[in-house]
């Protein structure tokens, strides 16, 4: 059952390349150099999990990927370009168009309608308002929550709000997902249905998804496990998806 | 996105409400101690400014304030006529006098002796009698205010004074004639009108008794040379009203420590307001501080955060704003009713809104600057 990591990613073209990404906070005596080099890739249409202990580089790295944060040394390049090598607004409407974030506290703003949470990543993308809402209301009912469109985000459970924050991360069909903790504020039941709602769209559109967990019970949804240690990437492990055996033509586009 | 920032901001009701008596708090304290420092000044003018259409104040040049009456010479009015460019001069009287009502009471007043053949400088709004009946012995008229207050007979069951009744000026028999609509002034004791031969006649026996010479001028082009012309070739120093009220207000401001003690209350009212205004905004932008981060997580602009938390903090301030400002005006519409001093200024007003918003835009985008420097520990906060 097992595969070897390379199976995997086998003719996928690369979204994200790293190579001796470094990170450190602070200088001097209290600095914490939280990446120590770094290389890793992610591939399009793929599900990357990230795992290790706590404090060891997760959320950092998924910044750097996902363009939040400045890395200090390497190279890194996300769908071609450089982060570093892009002005601050130039570097946000990447973000925008390119990039969709999935938080561990959801991050719903809780005066808005779902619906309304939803159509951000549309607005930012300069869309017209109703249109916005319309297309965030028809990404709602792909995740199930078509009647609750109306609703405010605290009339839902913790599962309902991740899938309503999955859908706001989708709604403008980024190439790059980034997800830090998705289920580790939901029950076991809730965590298996959104990492099935994950799995689907990554294998459905052209998706590089990085998830990063503590919560072994959802490493069979990935496609290939990192475990990182102290700023480090341990070691590469092929998961337990089976996406890449079910699309065998595309290994054979190379 | 600043349909949503609104949203954002109105969406929970009770924190918007908040927001409001807040901000609305703060105008009202803040436009209320200003008002009530500017009605202050103001009144401080008051008897300068009502006794109206005078071109030039002569005066002792050793005068600080109105109330501050330095004899001249009898002879001042004539001189003062003989400088080219008078049209008119006349004397006034003004003192402080000792007098007791008809039912005994004793109390002080502000006498002012008015040029017996022009009247010139006496009340403007007559509500009982006019102005002429001052031409009849022992004839005095009171501000009408006065009648069940200053003027009251204290010992006759509070019983308001009226025309008609008789009263003793530094022993000397005096008749109400007629009532006055005054205003309030700084200077509280009640000001009696009579003629400027009477009011020596009431006054104690000094030698110079004509306190202020009022002059016209042929035309108002004329006033700085004859002012210039009649502090040169008398002893005499001439002050338009604007610039003796502007003494006067210095003077008090200064001497009675108003301007420290009240100032003080006015500074704090206004600091107090800015902090209150200063601490709502900086919560409630702190707050939603996850959700700015997520935004520019997202992709939002750094320049459109700043201008959602401009609306947000625009759409509270000014009707917080106007609130506060509507309670300050009806407050002072209560206020004035009383002889308390209270001017709402447009300066008072202007200065509030702008303190506010300056304020209040500050502190909601010193607490977004975590955002816009955009720590992915905000972002991906658990
Ligand atoms: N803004 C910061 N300033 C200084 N040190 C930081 C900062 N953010 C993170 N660190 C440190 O960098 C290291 C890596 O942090 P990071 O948040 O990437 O870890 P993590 O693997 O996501 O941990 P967890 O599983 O607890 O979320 C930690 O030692 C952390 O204390
Ligand atoms: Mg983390």
């Amino acid at each position: 059952m097992t595969r070897s990591a390379a199976d995997v990613t086998r003719g996928r073209p690369v979204a994200v390349r790293c190579r001796s990404v470094t990170k450190t906070y602070g200088s001097g005596q209290s600095a914490v150099r939280a990446l120590r080099g770094i290389d890793i890739d992610v591939h399009t249409g793929e599900l990357l999990m990230l795992v290790g202990p706590s404090g060891c580089g997760k959320t950092t790295l998924i910044s750097v990927i996902a363009g939040v944060l400045d890395r200090d040394g390497g190279e890194c390049t996300v769908l071609g370009e450089d982060f570093n090598k892009m002005r601050s607004d130039a570097k946000t409407a990447f973000r925008g168009r390119n990039v969709g974030f999935v938080f561990q506290a959801f991050n719903l703003i809780p005066t808005l309608t779902i619906a309304e949470n939803v159509s951000v990543p549309l607005l930012i993308n300069g869309h017209k308002r109703n249109a916005a809402v319309e297309q965030a209301k028809s990404m709602l009912s792909q995740v199930g929550l078509g009647t609750r469109v109306n609703d405010y985000p605290n009339r839902l459970s913790g599962g309902q709000q991740q899938r309503v924050a999955i859908a706001r991360a989708l709604v403008h069909k980024p190439k790059l997902l980034v997800c830090d903790e998705p289920t580790s504020a939901l029950d076991h039941v809730t965590g298996q249905k959104v990492m099935e709602l994950l799995r689907d769209v990554a294998s459905s559109n052209d998706l590089s998804l990085v998830v990063v967990t503590h919560d072994q019970r959802i490493f069979e949804f990935a496609d290939r496990i990192a475990e990182m240690d102290d700023g480090h990437i341990e070691q590469i492990s092929g998961g337990l998806g089976h996406k890449v055996a079910e699309h065998p033509s595309e290994s054979a586009l190379t | 996105m600043m349909r949503l920032a609104v949203k954002m901001l109105m969406g929970d009701r009770l924190k918007y409400l908040g927001l409001l008596l807040g901000t609305a708090f703060a105008a009202m304290m803040i436009a209320q101690q200003g008002s009530i420092f500017a009605g202050l000044s103001a009144q401080t003018g008051t008897f300068i400014r009502e006794i109206g259409d005078v071109d030039l104040w002569v005066m002792d040049p050793q005068v600080r304030f109105s109330e501050d009456a330095i004899a001249l010479p009898e002879t001042a009015a004539q001189r003062i006529r003989g400088v080219e460019g008078v049209e008119w001069a006349a004397p006034l009287y003004k003192g402080f006098l000792r007098c007791q009502l008809p039912d005994g009471t004793r109390t002080s007043l502000i006498l002012v002796g008015l040029d017996d053949s022009t009247l010139v400088g006496g009340p403007t709004v007559m509500t009982n009698g006019t102005l002429l009946d001052l031409r009849r012995d022992p004839g005095i008229l009171i501000d009408e205010r006065d009648t069940n207050s200053k003027l009251a007979l204290k010992h006759a069951g509070n019983r308001p004074i009226q025309v008609g009744d008789r009263l003793s000026i530094h022993d000397n028999d005096a008749q109400i004639v007629g009532t006055y609509r005054g205003s309030p002034s700084f200077f509280w004791d009640p000001v009696v009108y009579t003629t400027y031969s009477r009011a020596l006649r009431f006054a104690p026996k000094d030698r110079n008794l004509m306190s202020f010479v009022l002059v016209k001028c042929k035309s108002p082009a004329d006033i700085p040379a004859v002012k210039h012309r009649i502090e040169s070739s008398t002893p005499y120093i001439a002050r338009t009203g604007p610039e003796f009220e502007a003494v006067t207000r210095e003077y008090i401001l200064k001497s009675t420590g108003i301007l420290i003690n009240f100032g003080l209350a006015v500074g704090l009212g206004f600091i107090i307001g800015l902090i209150v205004t200063g601490q709502t905004f900086f919560n409630f932008t702190l707050d939603n501080l996850r959700y700015f981060a997520a935004l520019k997580a997202m992709g939002v602009s750094a320049a459109t955060l700043v201008r959602m938390v401009l609306v947000q903090v625009l759409s509270v301030t000014w009707i917080g704003f106007g609130l506060g400002m509507g309670v300050a005006a009806l407050m002072g519409i209560y206020i004035t009713r009383t002889d308390l001093a209270f001017l709402m200024r447009w300066e008072v007003v202007a200065f509030t809104g702008i303190a506010m918003l300056v304020v209040g835009v500050t502190a909601a985008l010193v607490s977004l600057t975590k955002v816009l420097r955009l720590e992915p520990g905000i972002v991906f906060k658990g």
